[in-house]
Parts: C-alpha cells; structure tokens; sequence
C-alpha cells in the first residue's frame, strides 16, 4: 500500500530526514519508536503532503502510484490520515462542522454528492459511540480549550470518521490516561481490517501493548536504523535508545 | 502600485458627461455637474417636496458650503471633486442591458456562487425584465400584509408626499444636517431611500427588505433612509443584498437614521457589497456613510453589518442610548482585501440611566488592504450604571495586510462598568495545513477558519441573509492566500 524509497526530506536546508525506506501492506501496523528529534513527525508530515518540508530525493508510492506532486488534500481524499501529534485550535468552527466540511470535500473529490444529514447524524452517532465521546463535546470548537486527551481522542474520532486506508497516529497515546488510552486503542482496533493499514509513532511500549505491531523500526536521526518483531518495542522500553545509538555508531 | 487619482477619476467623470452629454435644462433627467443652492432648489423642485423641506435642503448645503472633508480616518484616497459629480439623476426607468449576455460574465459568474436565481440576477444587473411579474407581486402582498398592520414601509420621496408630517417630525433629529461633512452633503442632495414607520405595539409580522424595492430603479448614491418605531413596537430591518453592486457612482453618502420610541426595538442588518475596485485598487467605491440610532426608554437597537465591499469605507453606525434602560447593541464584519481599506466602527453615547451597550467587532483583512476599527464608548455624567462590554477582533491573512483598533473612552460617571477586549490573530499555516490534511483545500479551509472567526456575528443575522453573508466572505476572500 504504501512503499517509501530512499526518502530525502529537509527544512531550511537543514535536512532531517535522510534516507527512509519503509513498505507498509494492507492489513499491517507497524510501529516507529525513536528518540526526540529523529525525525518521526517530520516523516508522518511528509507523507501526508506538507510542502514546508522539500523532499530532496526519494519516492512516496501509495497504491502504486506516486504521491510525491500530490497536494496535502489529494493525498487525504486518497485515503492517508494524519492524527496529528499537536492538534491546531480552530476558533468558532465545531467539530461536527468540521467533519462534516472534510468528509463532504472528500467526497466531492471523487465525484460523490454530499452526503445527506440524516446519514451524517448516523454516523456521527455511531463513531461518537466507539470512542465513546459525549456529543456535547461535538458542537464545540474545534480542539479550542481541550485537554490534551480530549485533542487525540477527538483525532481518533475523526479518523473513525473519515475511515482512511493508512492512518498514521502521531504520539496519539501521549496525554491520554490509562482509561482513555484504553478506548482510543479499541477505536483504532475495532477499525482495523485486512484492507487497511496503520502507522503507529510512539515512545512507549505501553500504547502498543493494545495496537500490537506487526513491525517495529527505530528512527535515529532520519534514519530507519532497526527493524524487527513487536519484542524489538519491549527491548527498547527497557533498555532505552542508547544502545542502538551505540550501535549504529559502532 | 499604481494609486487611483483625481486624474483617473477626472478621466472617468469626462466619459461619463459623454456618455450623458451636456443637459442645462431642469427638465431634463440628468442635471449638469456642480452644487450650488440652484442646484438643491432644482433637485427638491423635481421632486415635488414641500417647501419646508426644500428649506432644509439649503440649510444644509449652506453648512456643508463650510465644512471640509474630515481626514482623521485611517484611510488614504484621491478627494473627491465635488464640483464634478451630478448630483440628480432620473430614476433609471430604461434598462441598462437587453439581455443578460451583455452583462459581464464575472459578475454573472459570481451571482451564481451566491445562488442568485436567473431572475434577480436580471433585476440586480439591471437587465430588462419580461419575468418581474412575480417579484411585482410578491411585494404587493408583501405591502397589503404591512398595510393591514399600519405599517409603511416605501421609499422617502413617496414618504414625503404621503406622510409629511411623519418625515418632518423626525428627519434630521438623529443626524442632523451638520453633523458631519458627507451627513450635511447628503441631507442638501439626497436622491432617495428608504422610510418606514412601524405603529404603537406593533410587531412587525416579517423582515422588512430594500430588496422588495430594487426593481423601483436606483436609489441612487446619496440615499436617505429613516426607521421609526413607535412605543413598542419591533422591526427587523435588512439593507443591501450580498449581490456585488457595480455602480458608476464612485461616491456613495447615505444617511440612516432610526428611531426607537419608548419599549420600542430595531435590529437593523445591512450586508454591503459594492464594488471594491479590481485587484489593483482601481476604480472602486467610496462609501462615506452616517448610521444613527436613538433610543428612548427601554428601547433597544441592534446594528449588524457585514461589510465586504467597497474600495474606501467609512462608517459608524451608533446608537444614543438617551432613554432609561436603553440597550445598544453593535456587530460587525469587515472585509478588507487586496487594496480595500475600511475605517469602520461605532459609538455608544449612555446618556439615560441603567443604559447598556455591546459591541462586537470582527475585522478580516488581507492582501494588501487596510482595516482599523474606531470605536467611541461615550458615558455621560448622568448615566448611572452604565455598562458597555466591546470586543474587537482581528482576523489577518498575509503579510502585507494591516489591522488597527482604535477604541476611545470617555466615562463621565464612576458607576460605569467598561470592559475592552481585542485580539489580533493570523491564519496560520498549520491550521491550513490542518484542513487539507482532512481532504479539505486551502480555499475552503480559509473559508471555514473566517466564518468560525466570525460565528457570533453572523448568527445575530437573520437566518437567510447569514446564509448568503457566509458565501459572501468566501467569495470576498478568494485567491486571497496561495
Ligand atoms: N519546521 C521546522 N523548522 C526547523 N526545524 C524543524 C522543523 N520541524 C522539525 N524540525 C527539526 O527536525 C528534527 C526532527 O523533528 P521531529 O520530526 O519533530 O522529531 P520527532 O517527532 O521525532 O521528535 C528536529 O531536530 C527538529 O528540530
Ligand atoms: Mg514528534
């Protein structure tokens, strides 16, 4: 589904990604676990299309086709969702506008009529069950005033809503206590099918103890510097980075 | 950048006497550039006013004769030569296209983002219109269902040989003719407008429009209109339509007066769209106007506006709470975009007791455009218990944009209770970026992020005017980042 080659990416000159290569399949999650700084944000950024970022080699492949001209929208009505790591406040627009606006684009982008009220009412209610979101908090402001937990919860909701092909989640577990963590993760597993697939960023074991990776890869310095199974996460959880620090600089 | 000056706007007038040729007649439809006191005597002459009122007309051209252009306003533009404006012209009865293939295509364009059926586009284009029948008819319920209730509602000349005494009582008493500059030229020459009298307790049954009135031909550039609510009554009042309005008069002073008598309450909304000049600052409209309000005993007036068009603006709508337990209540949406620049605001005068007033203000400016908001919170000695809360905000896109609040107290009594609240933000891009992310572009993004900024304004509109005002600010803002 998604096939990234030799990723070159940087920012004012100042290069951080520095040569990502990484295949994600239908029906996997995979993790990326990395020190502060390695570049993870940047990456899930550059997939999702930021164009402050320039991409100065490499490839992003998603269902056999390259993505790299593709604006940050047409990559989203394609099917790629960014739970963001630091949600932006939206003054005055509500969440149920929101989704209503980014799932009627959606659709108008592939040349479907809006959708009716009724239906959106529908769903609105049934993904507000899953994470179980009260629907007061539905007609508020967009992530203005939210706790921390509140923001990533509410991005698993619009994920549910959206149902992209590749969701990738940022730091979704940071912020949420244990409860929270709990539901947010069933959401995502309760979304999880053969068809799609899921990028998980984290520092923690502790998230990937409910979204059990099927992969593992270590970021350091912009660079995929470790893969394996999903022990490679308690290996890290336990030893911390340092060791493959010293390792790649071995 | 290349500035819009007098030169251009001699260039324009001289096309324009060609266009009309050189009339010297009274009889004629267009009279010559110029004012002098003959030329006020002729327009009051054409109009079949009383005398009284042509009286009052030289009163205030002899005052405005003395006054000069005020330039304390925040706003920079070639000054109008006065001497080389027509100051009447006929009630266009001839339409200005035969078809609406020779309307400009943008304009049709832009009619219908805004939904605008094939029929008002005819009639706010100024196409002749075979199919008037129905909105003809629709007005003449529209005025039976007002007659019924004692309500007039038509425009001030009709006014003024219909109801004399009504528009004698109370012209000129909310703004009077030397008010101020453009207040005084427009009581000497004002070529129409709009009058409406709502009787003593009652409600009036619907939203009393100007668009009912469009097809009565133009109102012209130097319009009058005046509200009276009688002891407790209500009206809700819509002026302007979001339908851009291209006009060939450059300067536009209109003076609104409203009157809310004892328990009395008057929403007034008004969403302006003239042309705001193209993309270089050309050619657009100035818009000079004077909006007034007096309240009575526990009277209340409610001024709304959503201002997108225009090339220069100038205007405070203002409410003298002069009554006991009086409410003012202002909310505004200004627009600024690419060489616009608005110099709009208000002016809450507590003169009675227990007086209250809010204002809310929420200006948007982007490309090069300049928007300042003016705000004066007058509490007078007498005026115990005086509150006023005032909140500005400011919306800005760009970097070449500006955004600049001017609010002025003066509080004479110590019982006033003033609270000020401003914020200046930017869209940002991650905000944008946010947007697309959700599969939703640039243009709708900045659509969404304005219409969330200005929330508490647009629901103060009526329900349909917010829903036309809402496309508006998308269509004022388009192309305006990326
Ligand atoms: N917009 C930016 N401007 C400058 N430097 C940036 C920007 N975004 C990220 N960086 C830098 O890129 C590096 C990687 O950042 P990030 O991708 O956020 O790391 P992570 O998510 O792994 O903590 C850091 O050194 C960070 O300072
Ligand atoms: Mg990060």
């Amino acid at each position: 589904m998604l096939k990234i080659e030799n990723l070159h990416a940087s920012i004012d000159d100042k290069a951080i990604l520095r040569g990502i290569n990484l295949e994600v399949k239908a029906g996997e999650v995979h993790a990326i676990m990395g020190p502060n700084g390695s570049g993870k944000s940047t990456l899930a950024s550059v997939i999702a299309g930021k164009e402050d970022y320039e991409v100065t080699q490499g490839h992003i492949v998603f269902n056999n086709e390259n993505i790299d001209e593709l604006a940050a929208e047409e990559r989203a009505h394609k099917g790629i969702f960014l739970s963001f790591q630091y949600p932006v406040e939206i003054p005055g627009v509500s969440v149920t506008n929101f989704m209503k606006t980014a799932i009627n684009e959606t659709r108008k982008a592939k040349g479907l009529e809006e959708m009716p009220a009724k239906d959106m009412l529908k769903l609105i209610r049934e993904k507000s069950e899953l994470l179980e979101i009260d629907r007061k908090f539905l007609s508020r402001s967009l992530n203005e005033g939210f706790s921390g937990g509140e923001k990533k919860r509410n991005e698993i909701f619009q994920m549910a809503m959206l149902e992209p092909q590749l969701a990738i989640l940022d730091e979704t577990d940071s912020g949420l206590d244990i409860d929270a963590l709990r539901i947010v993760a069933n959401g995502v597993n309760k979304l999880k099918n053969k068809d799609n697939a899921v990028i998980v960023i984290t520092h923690y074991q502790r998230l990937l103890d409910y979204i059990v990776p099927d992969f593992v890869h270590v970021l350091h310095n912009g660079r995929i510097v470790k893969s394996g199974p999903k022990e490679l996460a308690h290996e890290l959880e336990e030893k911390g980075y340092d060791w493959i620090k010293d390792e790649v600089e071995a | 950048m290349s500035k819009y000056t007098e030169d251009d706007l001699r260039e324009e007038l001289k096309t324009k006497e060609y266009q009309y040729g050189f009339y010297t007649d009274i009889a004629s439809d267009t009279f010559p550039i110029g004012l002098n006191e003959e030329v006020v005597r002729a327009i009051s002459l054409k109009k079949e006013e009383p005398e009284w009122m042509t009286e009052w007309r030289l009163e205030a051209f002899r005052a405005w004769e003395k006054m000069t252009e005020p330039e304390w306003a925040n706003v920079h533009y070639a000054k109008p030569d006065f001497q080389a404006i027509s100051y009447y012209s006929a009630p266009n009865s001839k339409p200005k296209y035969n078809s609406l293939d020779e309307v400009d295509p943008e304009l049709l364009a832009t009619f219908t983002k805004l939904g605008i059926s094939l029929d008002e586009q005819k009639a706010l284009s100024g196409v002749a219109m075979d199919v008037v029948v129905d909105s003809v008819s629709v007005a003449t319920t529209f005025k039976k269902a007002l007659g019924e209730k004692g309500i007039i509602f038509c425009s001030i000349s009709e006014a003024l040989r219909e109801h004399p005494d009504l528009v004698k009582k109370y012209i000129g008493t909310v703004v009077p003719q030397k008010d101020n500059f453009y207040a005084a030229l427009n009581s000497a020459v004002f070529s129409d407008g709009s009058f409406c009298y709502i009787p003593k307790g009652v409600r009036c049954p619907m939203e009393l429009s100007t668009y009912f009135r469009i097809n009565q031909g133009g109102t012209g550039q130097f319009e009058r209109t005046l509200v009276i609510a009688d002891e407790g009554s209500y009206v809700s009042y819509l002026e302007g339509c979001t339908a851009p309005s291209r006009d060939e008069n450059q300067l536009h002073a209109a003076v609104v007066e409203l009157i809310a008598l004892d328990d009395a309450e008057i929403k007034y909304s008004t969403v302006q769209n003239w042309f705001p000049g193209n993309a270089e600052g050309k050619g657009g409209v100035y818009n000079f106007v004077t909006k007034r309000g007096l309240c009575e005993k526990n009277a209340k007036i409610s001024w709304t506006q959503v201002e997108t068009g225009s090339a220069v603006t100038w205007k405070y709508p203002s409410c003298v709470l002069k009554g006991d337990n009086s409410v003012g209540e202002f909310y505004s949406i200004a627009v600024t975009n690419n060489y616009q620049q608005a110099d709009t605001g208000t002016k809450m005068i507590h003169l009675g007791k227990n007086t209250k007033s809010t204002i809310i203000s929420k200006g948007i400016s982007a490309g090069k455009s300049q928007n300042s908001y003016r705000g004066l919170v007058k509490i007078s000695p007498n005026a115990d218990n005086a509150r006023n809360f005032s909140q500005c905000d400011s919306l800005l896109m760009g970097n070449d944009c500006g955004a600049h609040t001017f609010p002025y107290i003066e509080a004479k009594n110590k019982s006033a209770k003033i609270e000020h609240e401003a914020t200046t933000s930017k869209i940002g891009e991650d905000q944008i970026f946010y947007c697309n992310q959700r599969g939703i572009d640039t243009e709708k993004a900045i659509a969404l992020i304005v219409n969330g900024f200005s929330k508490e304004v647009l629901n103060k509109l009526p329900m349909e005017f917010a829903v036309e005002a809402q496309k508006l600010l998308e269509i004022s803002l388009e192309g305006s980042v990326g």
